[in-house]
C-alpha cells in the first residue's frame, strides 16, 4: 500500500496536538509549525495528484482490513483534485493569518487550522460513508472554533446559530445514513454502489428516502436556496481569513453530491434517477439567484462577499444537476475556480474591513487603496464571470453543457442575468468603497476604533508595520486563478478525465473490492 | 415491541424538531439533545431489533447474534453528539454573558458587525 495516501489526514492530525500541548505560548514556533505544515501538505497532494493523474485508483486499506469491512481511503482523480485544491488555498490562508496577525487574536488559531483541515483532506479521501460523516464532525468542530475565534459579541451569536443549524445537518446525515444501512446492510460507498444496483426494483421506496436525506444534508452544506439562511451571516460575521478558508467548506457539499450520485446513485439505478436533475436543478437556479440579489443588496463587504459565494455555489450546482459527463467537467473546472476567487475576495475583504471598517459607505480614504481596490475589482472580474478571468472560461463551460437541456434558455438567462446582476453588485460597492472615499463630500465621520476586547492579543502583531504578506496572499491566489485562465486546456483535460472516471464507477468499485483479482 | 420502539424514535424526534424551533437558546439545545437520542435509537433499529442475542458470533454454540456495525455506529454517533452537545453550550453560553440576551436569532442593529477589531 502506498503510505503517502493517509499523509494529508495523519500530518494535520499530529502538528494541531503538538501545537495545543507543546507550542501554547510560543505563537512564532506556532506560525513556523503551521507553514510548514502547510507546505508539506501541499507537497504530498501535488505528488498524490501525479499519481492519480494517470487514472488509477489507490486504495489504502486501514488496518489491512478488506474493504467491505474495514475502513477504506481511496484515491482517484477527484479526490486528488480537491486535496490540492484544499493545501493550496490553506497555505494562502496561513500566510494571510500570520501577516495580518489574526493568528494572535484569540487562542490555537493553528491548531484548529490543522484539525479543519484533517476533517477536509479526510472527507475527501474516504471511501466509507459513515467516515464521511465522522471527517465532517471533524472539520465542523473546528469550524466553529475558528468561527467564534478573536470572540465578540455579534460573532458569538452567529456562531450560536451557525453550530446549531450544523448540528441539525449532522442529525439528518445520521438519520440518512441509517436508512441506507438498513436497506443495503453496508456503509462502504463501493459497496453500496453493488448493493444498490443489485436491489429490486420494486422495493427501493426506502432507498429513495435515503437518498433524498443524503441530498438534503449534502445541500446543507453546499448551501443550496432553501438551506443556505446559515452562510451569509457565519462567513460574514467569522474573522474573514476563516471564512477564506470556508469556501473550501461549501465545495465539500458538493463534492458529496458528486461523489454519491455518480458512484451509488448513478445515471442508471432508476429508483433515484431523477433526484439530482428534478431536484437539484430549480434549486441550484433559485440559488443563483438569490446570491446574486444578494450582492446587489449587501450592505457590508462580508456579506457581499458571502452572498457573492452563493451565487458562485448556484452555478457550480446547476453544473452538477446537469449531470452530464461535459456538464460535470464543467463543474469541475468552475469548483476550483470559485474556490479561488471567494478565497481571494474574503482576504481583500478583510484587508478593506481592516482599514476602513466594513460598511459599504464612503469614508476616508484607506492605506493601500489602489492595491487593495486593484485586487479587489479583479476579484470581482473573476467571481462574476466577466472576462478574461477564469469564471468567464468556467460559466462558457457551464453553459456550453446545457446546450441540450430541456431548461436551457432558462439555465442561460438564470446564469447571465445573474452575472450581470452580480457584477452591478459589485461594481457598485467597489465604487462606493473605493473611490467615492477620494471625495470629499461623501466623507462620513469615521467611526470610533472598537478596542479590542481579548487580552490575549499581541500588540505588535494586530498592528503589523509593512504587512506584505497578506499581499503575498491575496496574490498568490491571484496567480492560481491566472495559471487556471491560461492553463484552461490542459485543466480542461483533466477534468474531462475526472468526469469520464466518475461516470465509469465499476473503475472504482474494483479497485476497492478487488473485484478484478477474484 | 417494534410499534414501542418506532414510537419512541418518532416522538423523540417529534419533540427535539419542535424544540429547536423556539426562539431561546436552552430550548434549542435540548431539543438538539432529544433529536440526537433518537437518531442514536433509529440507528439501532437499522440492524433489525433482535432481543437477547449478543452482538458478537458464538462458535461454541448455535446461538442468534445481532448486527454488530450499528452498535459500533451508535457509540461513535454518541460520543461526537456528546462532543457537540458540550460546544453548542460553551457558544451558548458565551453569547448570553457578552449579549445579555439567550434569544437564538441576532438583534438587527445599527452598529456594524462589530466587535471584531
Amino acid at each position: 500500500m502506498n503510505h503517502l495516501l493517509i499523509a494529508p489526514v495523519v500530518l494535520p492530525a499530529i502538528v494541531a496536538p503538538f501545537t495545543i500541548m507543546v507550542l501554547r505560548h510560543h505563537l512564532s514556533l506556532q506560525r513556523i509549525f503551521s507553514l510548514a505544515s502547510v507546505i508539506a501538505l501541499l507537497a504530498i497532494t501535488l505528488v498524490l495528484g501525479a499519481q492519480a493523474a494517470d487514472g488509477t485508483v489507490q486504495v489504502y486499506e486501514l488496518g489491512n482490513w478488506p474493504a467491505p469491512f474495514g475502513i477504506v481511503l481511496v484515491l482517484d482523480r477527484l479526490s486528488a483534485l480537491m486535496l490540492l485544491l484544499t493545501s493550496g488555498l490553506a497555505l494562502a490562508v496561513v500566510l494571510y493569518a500570520i501577516g495580518s496577525g489574526w493568528d494572535a487574536r484569540g487562542r490555537h488559531f493553528h491548531a484548529l487550522l490543522q484539525f479543519q483541515l484533517m476533517g477536509i483532506l479526510g472527507a475527501f479521501l474516504t471511501g466509507d460513508a459513515f467516515n464521511l460523516f465522522v471527517f465532517f464532525e471533524v472539520l465542523l468542530i473546528a469550524s466553529y472554533g475558528l468561527m467564534i475565534h478573536g470572540g465578540g459579541t455579534k460573532r458569538l451569536q452567529a456562531g450560536v446559530q451557525y453550530v446549531v443549524y450544523n448540528l441539525l445537518g449532522s442529525s439528518l446525515f445520521l438519520f440518512a445514513l441509517g436508512t441506507l444501512y438498513s436497506v443495503t446492510g453496508t456503509l462502504n460507498m463501493a459497496d453500496l454502489a453493488v448493493r444498490v444496483g443489485e436491489l429490486p426494483a420494486d422495493d427501493t421506496a426506502l432507498l429513495r428516502v435515503g437518498a433524498i436525506m443524503l441530498l438534503l444534508v449534502f445541500a446543507i452544506k453546499a448551501a443550496v436556496l432553501p438551506l443556505h439562511f446559515w452562510l451569509p451571516a457565519s462567513y460574514a460575521n467569522a474573522p474573514l481569513p476563516v471564512a477564506a478558508l470556508f469556501a473550501i467548506m461549501t465545495k465539500v457539499g458538493a463534492y458529496g453530491i458528486l461523489r454519491m450520485y455518480t458512484l451509488v446513485f448513478g445515471p442508471e439505478v432508476a429508483a433515484t434517477a431523477g433526484l439530482i436533475g428534478d431536484w437539484l436543478l430549480p434549486a441550484a437556479l433559485l440559488t443563483l439567484a438569490i446570491g446574486a440579489i444578494g450582492v446587489l443588496g449587501a450592505r457590508e463587504i462580508g456579506r457581499l462577499v458571502a452572498f457573492g459565494a452563493i451565487a458562485s455555489m448556484g452555478t457550480l450546482l446547476v453544473a452538477i444537476a446537469l449531470f452530464t459527463p461535459q456538464a460535470t467537467a464543467a463543474a469541475l473546472y468552475y469548483t476550483v475556480h470559485s474556490t479561488l476567487a471567494a478565497g481571494l475576495l474574503f482576504l481583500v475583504a478583510d484587508l478593506v474591513m481592516e482599514r476602513r471598517g466594513g460598511d459599504i459607505i464612503a469614508q476616508r480614504p484607506m492605506a493601500q487603496t489602489g492595491l487593495i481596490a486593484s485586487l479587489f475589482f479583479v476579484g470581482a472580474i473573476a467571481m462574476a464571470g466577466m472576462p478574461p478571468l477564469s469564471g468567464f472560461v468556467g460559466k462558457l463551460l457551464v453553459m456550453d453543457a446545457a446546450r441540450g437541456h430541456d431548461l436551457v434558455w432558462w439555465i442561460w438567462a438564470v446564469i447571465l442575468v445573474g452575472s450581470l446582476i452580480t457584477i452591478i453588485g459589485f461594481a457598485r460597492a467597489g465604487t462606493e468603497i473605493f473611490w467615492k472615499s477620494h471625495d470629499a463630500s461623501h466623507i462620513r465621520e469615521p467611526e470610533p476604533e472598537v478596542p479590542v476586547d481579548d487580552a490575549q492579543a499581541q500588540p505588535e502583531a494586530l498592528a503589523p508595520s509593512a504587512p506584505t504578506l497578506p499581499f503575498v496572499a491575496c496574490f498568490g491566489l491571484l496567480a492560481g486563478l491566472v495559471l487556471l485562465t491560461v492553463f484552461a486546456g490542459p485543466m480542461l483535460d483533466y477534468t474531462n478525465a475526472t468526469a469520464a472516471q466518475l461516470f465509469d464507477p465499476d473503475i472504482y468499485i474494483d479497485a476497492v473490492l478487488k473485484r478484478a483479482e477474484q | 415491541m417494534e410499534f414501542l420502539f418506532a414510537s419512541a424514535v418518532g416522538i423523540l424526534t417529534a419533540a427535539g424538531v419542535y424544540l429547536i424551533l423556539r426562539k431561546r437558546t436552552f430550548p434549542v439545545i435540548l431539543g438538539l439533545s432529544l433529536l440526537t437520542y433518537g437518531v442514536n435509537l433509529f440507528l439501532f433499529a437499522t440492524g433489525r431489533l433482535m432481543v437477547n442475542a449478543p452482538p458478537v458470533l458464538n462458535k461454541y454454540a448455535e446461538v442468534a447474534y445481532t448486527d454488530p456495525l450499528p452498535q459500533a455506529l451508535v457509540l461513535t454517533a454518541i460520543v461526537i453528539s456528546f462532543g457537540m452537545t458540550a460546544v453548542v453550550v460553551m457558544i451558548a453560553l458565551g453569547a448570553y454573558l457578552s449579549a445579555k440576551d439567550d434569544q437564538i436569532d441576532m438583534v438587527e442593529d445599527t452598529t456594524r458587525a462589530g466587535d471584531d477589531a
